[in-house]
């Protein structure tokens, strides 16, 4: 479309500003984490990373977040299909409501949740008496999670379901298959690379997430510490490179997970053709 | 679509639909409308004059003012980058456009904290510009200009990616033929791009500041929580909570929701009544 050479003005003017906040106001600050990690060599960095606590906090805000968006994963994709699909009441309000996560400050979530499931909280009062407990536990964490990365699965199906061709579920039904088949085989296929870049979304933002979870987690080390408090706790202490030991561990994994997810996007793209 | 949506072959039967809603419904007023509810019941637990008694103190007042500050600087930098950036990218054509817009994405993948945690590595007082910035007496980490390159790297994204595929899919016809007609470049822009892509720009704009005004893991690095001088809104929360002065922190805390709930309504107010002046793909 845009082949022949521009006779716009403004390019250099354009790429310039882009070229230069970008540099100075993310890629400079990046380049200082890796520098430290560079100076500190691979033997200090694996030092500051065998310990337990990083550890558990590492494995416990993978976890957490894989769980969370596994579970945003089906229950975005039965929300984008009842808003997309279905006509209610309320449907409308609804569908504002998924974009409240990407709205409301997460220490204000993360203060509110905390206060309705502490156990002396509106569902905490609930749960208690069935021995679950949500706040101060791992659970809280998964809660938190849930919240922040629904929208990122929802606002990405959404518009995919609302694209569907009408002619291959009329087809697949006028073939004699039963609607679960249709939806099984017809359906589920085409959203899900869309699936599976809303989980992606999804994912990246509840690993690093921090504000809604450390009010709800209880920061037990070891425990229900997530790793980007124990980043908050080692600048606290002025131990600057165990905060950047983990820190790039957390930028490396979240990079290898992307590129796996990409990989095997591209993988389902060829296996299905073009979507 | 309306009624292709309703034609039988194309819906689940009529138990699976009214489980499905009422599932749906449920779930999104636990998750999602219940933690907003509780944040204004808790704020007026004791009234409301005991809600804005504690909003008027003087380090909530000079929290409320700090954000705003930050926003005022860091939403219109944010928007003339993304105008920058968009016109460049949408408008031209060059080598290295993807690995471009893939990294205006880079701190959508950055987790706030390691953002903040950067900043410090740079501009702290141990950091690499730590001892050239003492002897100039700038002050960046534990102060103003930190909490707004905090902010700015999180919002980065925010605008351009709004502005993006708009300009892409507008193609710029329009803007040669401008130009053809006489227009000089800026005049051209005035004229013919801004009103253009507006609508896009205020959505960008909208969710921008939401984010700016509202982030949490990246200042709580950088600020040092300076009472009266450092702490924004959400840090404030943050002391207030941990003081155990709910009262206060659910106050400070309505106020962010309250925000919140207007940025829904006029992003909600664009999407329907300027869907066309959106992209296609503006829903993420």
């Amino acid at each position: 479309m845009l082949r022949a050479p521009s006779p716009l003005p403004g390019f250099g003017l354009g790429l310039g500003v882009l070229l230069s906040a970008l540099t100075v106001i993310v890629l400079v600050p990046l380049a200082a984490l890796l520098g430290r990690g560079v100076v500190m060599g691979p033997a200090e960095m694996a030092g500051h990373l065998s310990s337990g606590r990083v550890q558990a906090a590492l494995l416990l805000s993978f976890r957490a977040a894989f769980i969370a968006s596994a579970f945003n994963l089906v229950f975005g994709l039965a929300l984008a299909w009842v808003l997309t699909r279905y006509r209610f009441p309320g449907r409308r309000l609804i569908d504002a409501a998924v974009d409240l996560p990407f709205a409301l400050p997460t220490a204000v979530a993360g203060i509110a949740m905390t206060a309705l499931y502490a156990p002396n909280g509106v569902f905490g009062q609930l749960l208690a008496p069935l021995g679950i407990q949500i706040a101060y536990a791992e659970a809280g964490i998964w809660v938190a999670l849930i919240f922040v990365g629904l929208p990122f699965v929802v606002r990405t199906v959404q518009p995919v379901i609302d694209e569907i061709d009408p002619e291959w579920e009329e087809a697949s039904a006028t073939l004699g298959a039963s609607r679960l088949r249709t939806l099984r085989r017809v359906v589920l296929p085409t959203l899900a690379p869309s699936l599976m870049t809303g989980f992606a979304m999804a994912l990246a933002r509840s690993v690093g997430e921090y504000g809604s979870v450390i009010f709800i987690a209880g920061n037990i080390p070891k425990m229900t510490e997530i790793a980007p408090l124990l980043i908050v706790i080692r600048l606290e202490e002025f131990n600057y490179d165990a905060a950047a030991a983990i820190g790039l561990a957390m930028l490396g994994i979240s990079f290898a997970m992307l590129l796996v997810i990409n990989a095997m996007q591209i993988w389902n793209i060829r296996r299905i053709g073009h979507v | 679509m309306h009624d292709a949506a309703l034609s039988p072959v194309r819906t689940e039967s009529r138990p699976w639909r009214t489980g499905l809603i009422i599932g749906v419904m449920a779930l999104t007023f636990v998750l999602l409308l219940a933690p907003l509810a509780v944040v204004f019941a808790e704020a007026l637990r004791n009234g409301l004059s005991a809600a804005v008694t504690s909003l008027s103190e003087r380090d909530a007042l000079s929290a409320i003012r700090l954000t705003l500050l930050v926003a005022a600087v860091a939403v219109p930098l944010n928007a003339v980058i993304g105008l920058a950036a968009a016109w460049a990218i949408a408008k031209f054509d060059f080598r290295g456009k993807a690995v471009l817009i893939t990294l205006i994405d880079l701190p959508f993948s950055v987790s706030p904290v390691v953002a903040g945690l950067a900043l410090v590595l740079l501009y702290g007082s141990h950091g690499l510009l730590g001892n050239w910035l003492v002897a100039q007496d700038v002050k960046v980490v534990f102060a103003l200009p930190g909490l707004l390159l905090a902010t700015l790297f999180i919002t980065f994204p925010f605008v351009a990616r709004e502005l993006i595929p708009v300009m892409t899919e507008q193609g710029r016809a329009e803007e040669e033929a401008a130009l053809t007609l006489g227009a000089s470049g800026w005049h051209m822009f005035r004229t013919v791009t801004l009103p253009n892509v507006r609508w896009a720009l205020l959505y960008g704009v909208l969710l921008c500041n939401a984010r700016a005004m509202g982030e949490f893991g990246a200042v709580a690095v950088i600020s040092g929580k300076i009472r009266g001088q450092t702490t924004t809104m959400p840090i404030m929360i943050e002391m207030l909570y941990n003081e155990y002065l709910s009262v206060a922190a659910f106050a400070m805390a309505a106020l962010l929701a309250a925000l919140a709930l207007l940025t829904l309504a006029l992003k909600s107010a664009l999407e329907w009544r300027h869907a066309d002046f959106l992209s296609a793909t503006r829903r993420h």
